[in-house]
């Protein structure tokens, strides 16, 4: 596939601020032309300052380098790498209107007035924001700013974009549309776009791949389908979508619960084990004869489904997400079934 | 109508406020009346006249051309020196910087007499600079800095110039592009309010000036204490009316000034 923009690599990139706050491990990690990876954690877990490093706003500890398409940048300040950026807080800047926004970098580049023009017009119609030209940025809501910054950091053809929680300033209902948009915008573009955030939906929606982090390092590397069905660790398991942790024995290709047995595909080990079951491959069946069984204690109606603890099937209570269509209540007794293959052991603790 | 109001409690705020502000207003009144009064000890029923405003605009011409003339070097200096030392200050979050920023305020809380004296000790044998306006000028960008500075700086804070430098530079822009396309123009309210303190502080500084002054760099100040030692009662006060006549307009300019372009931040070019 080829995209446009340039391949990045981090080489052992550590952060030690000043104050001795070490907000980043050494990381190593490639980036190919043209995709898109999101670097996904809670707050704190390093994958701001890895993105403020790829930028160019911060600089490795010794011995981390940055290369775009092989070439070393580390010593290359922000204003000369060609990158694109998204702020969350946009940074627009108040004293220009939309157009000389989005002009900016144009304009810095010393693009001829006619041209500058007519890409900014191109990327007006881009993101949707015609009409706000000359516009002051006070004048605009939440959502037609982040279209600018967009435009903005688009605007110079950079080499690699870099969003950082682009959306997170934005109420819920907006934010789940312009993450359309965006995604619209990134495959249309097809440039080189890494992508913060903390919001896991987000990063499923967005990236090729995602960089789950915590505590300065990474979690685990892979596509949307890898990090949600089978995460490298319980961290990544409970921070990427709903997921039931079971610690208990493993004992001839079962898990020993106190509601039941429940058959495990890749139940090869013995012993002590933790497993993980999202809460949707767990189906409620009749409690007659079920291998695993439990009551419900409470079930919150969603709409599009409804959400049920079931206690007694483990040690804690299972989450199980019920179609809407099948009518439980609170302290009825239910039987569980579950697709072995849906049951991920997850190696040992490493919090 | 106004919503509820406590009649009696809204009255006594009011009458408290007349009262503190005649209590600071009157004086100053009364002071250029008696510029303009024949004879203050017989009072105004002995006539008004313009006499001695003519007499100050005879005797002093040059403290009050000078005054001005300080007053614009001063601002400046200050703007030249305080802008940029706030955006540096603002940026850089290091020990160093929050060490320099106590120095740069530590005029404040030094007597200015100190200040003044600190200056003779060290530059007074220099004598052709120390003879010159030159030498009160460099006391008053001392004295009037910390305004410019903290008063850019707060600016900063409030705008996040911080992410909005950020934004320029991830644009290509160069530190001095930066500086003059983002980071002045969204520094305005602070240095219209900055520009604002350091005029009317060097216009009416006295005590520094007064350390430093020779009988040929006199300003304003210093000649009014001049005057108020060496001549009529009324002299010194038509030389406070001539102040008044001159400040209160650059006041009110720059006042409007503030007030159209400064309380919005998106300023058009």
């Amino acid at each position: 596939m080829s995209g446009h923009g340039v391949a990045v690599r981090v080489e052992a990139c550590a952060k030690t601020f000043a104050d001795g706050t070490r907000a980043l491990d050494p990381v190593t990690l490639q980036f190919a032309r043209g995709e898109t990876v999101v670097l996904l954690g809670p707050s704190g877990c390093g994958k701001t300052t890895l993105l403020r490093i790829i930028a160019g706003l911060e600089r490795p500890d010794a011995g981390g380098s940055v290369h775009f398409n092989e070439i070393d940048v580390t010593r290359v300040p922000i204003e000369r790498r060609n990158v694109g950026m998204v702020f969350q807080s946009y940074a627009l800047f108040p004293n220009m209107n939309v157009a000389e926004n989005i002009g900016y970098g144009l304009k810095i580049r010393g693009i001829a007035d006619a041209e500058r023009k007519a890409r900014v017009a191109e990327l007006v119609v881009l993101t949707g924001i015609g009409g706000l030209e000359h516009r002051r940025i006070d004048q605009l809501s939440g959502g037609q700013r982040q279209r600018v910054a967009l435009a903005r950091a688009v605007a110079v053809r950079p080499s690699v974009l870099l969003l950082d929680e682009p959306l997170t300033a934005l109420d819920a209902a907006l934010r789940e549309r312009l993450r359309g948009e965006l995604d619209r915008l990134l495959r249309t573009l097809r440039i080189t776009a890494i992508y913060v955030t903390h919001d896991q939906s987000e990063a499923m929606a967005l990236g090729d791949r995602i960089v789950v982090m915590r505590k300065g390092a990474i979690a685990q590397i892979g596509s949307p389908r890898d990090v949600y069905f089978a995460p490298a660790n319980r961290f990544v398991a409970e921070f990427i979508g709903a997921a039931n942790i079971v610690e208990t024995r493993c004992d001839a290709g079962a898990l020993i619960l106190p509601g039941g047995r429940l058959p495990v595909a890749d139940g090869t080990n013995s012993g002590a084990v933790t497993a993980m079951i999202r809460p949707e491959s767990i189906a409620i069946v009749a409690a007659d004869g079920a291998i695993l069984s439990g009551q419900v204690d409470r079930v919150s109606f969603v709409g599009d489904r409804q959400r049920a603890s079931i206690s007694g099937a483990a040690e804690k209570p299972l989450t199980v997400d019920v179609p809407n269509s099948i009518a439980i209540a609170a302290g009825d007794r239910v039987g569980l079934s579950v697709d072995p293959a849906a049951v991920r052991l997850l190696p040992g603790d490493v919090s | 109508m106004s919503p509820i109001r406590n009649q009696p409690i809204f009255a006594a705020q009011l009458l408290f406020t007349l009262v503190v502000a005649a209590f600071l207003i009157v004086p100053a009144f009364l002071s250029m009346l008696a510029g303009v009064t024949v004879n203050y000890f017989r009072g105004i029923q002995s006539g008004l006249t313009l006499q001695w405003v003519e007499q100050v605009w005879q005797l002093y011409p040059d403290t009050i051309f000078r005054s001005f003339v300080i007053a614009l070097a001063t601002l400046i200096v200050t703007l030249v020196v305080g802008v940029p030392a706030a955006y540096a200050l603002h940026l850089r979050s290091g020990r160093l910087s929050r060490a320099i920023e106590e120095i740069i305020t530590l005029p404040l809380a030094i007597p200015g007499l100190a200040i003044a004296l600190a200056l003779l000790l060290t530059y007074g044998g220099f004598s052709e600079f120390r003879r010159s306006w030159l030498f009160i000028l460099v006391g008053h960008a001392i004295f009037t800095l910390p305004f410019m500075v903290r008063s850019v700086m707060a600016v900063f804070a409030a705008t996040d110039v911080k992410t909005l430098d950020e934004g320029a530079a991830s644009l290509g822009a160069s530190l001095w592009r930066r500086f003059r396309d983002v980071i002045v123009p969204n520094a305005r309210p602070g240095i219209l309010a900055g520009s604002l303190m350091v005029v009317t502080l060097s216009l009416g500084e006295f005590n520094l000036t007064w350390m430093l002054h020779t009988p040929l760099t006199k300003t304003l100040p210093v000649g009014l204490a001049d005057s108020y030692a060496s001549m009529r009662l009324e002299v010194a006060s038509a030389y406070t009316l001539v102040f008044f006549v001159m400040i209160i307009p650059l006041l009110i300019a720059m006042q409007i000034f503030a007030g159209s372009r400064g309380n919005t931040l998106g300023w058009r070019r």
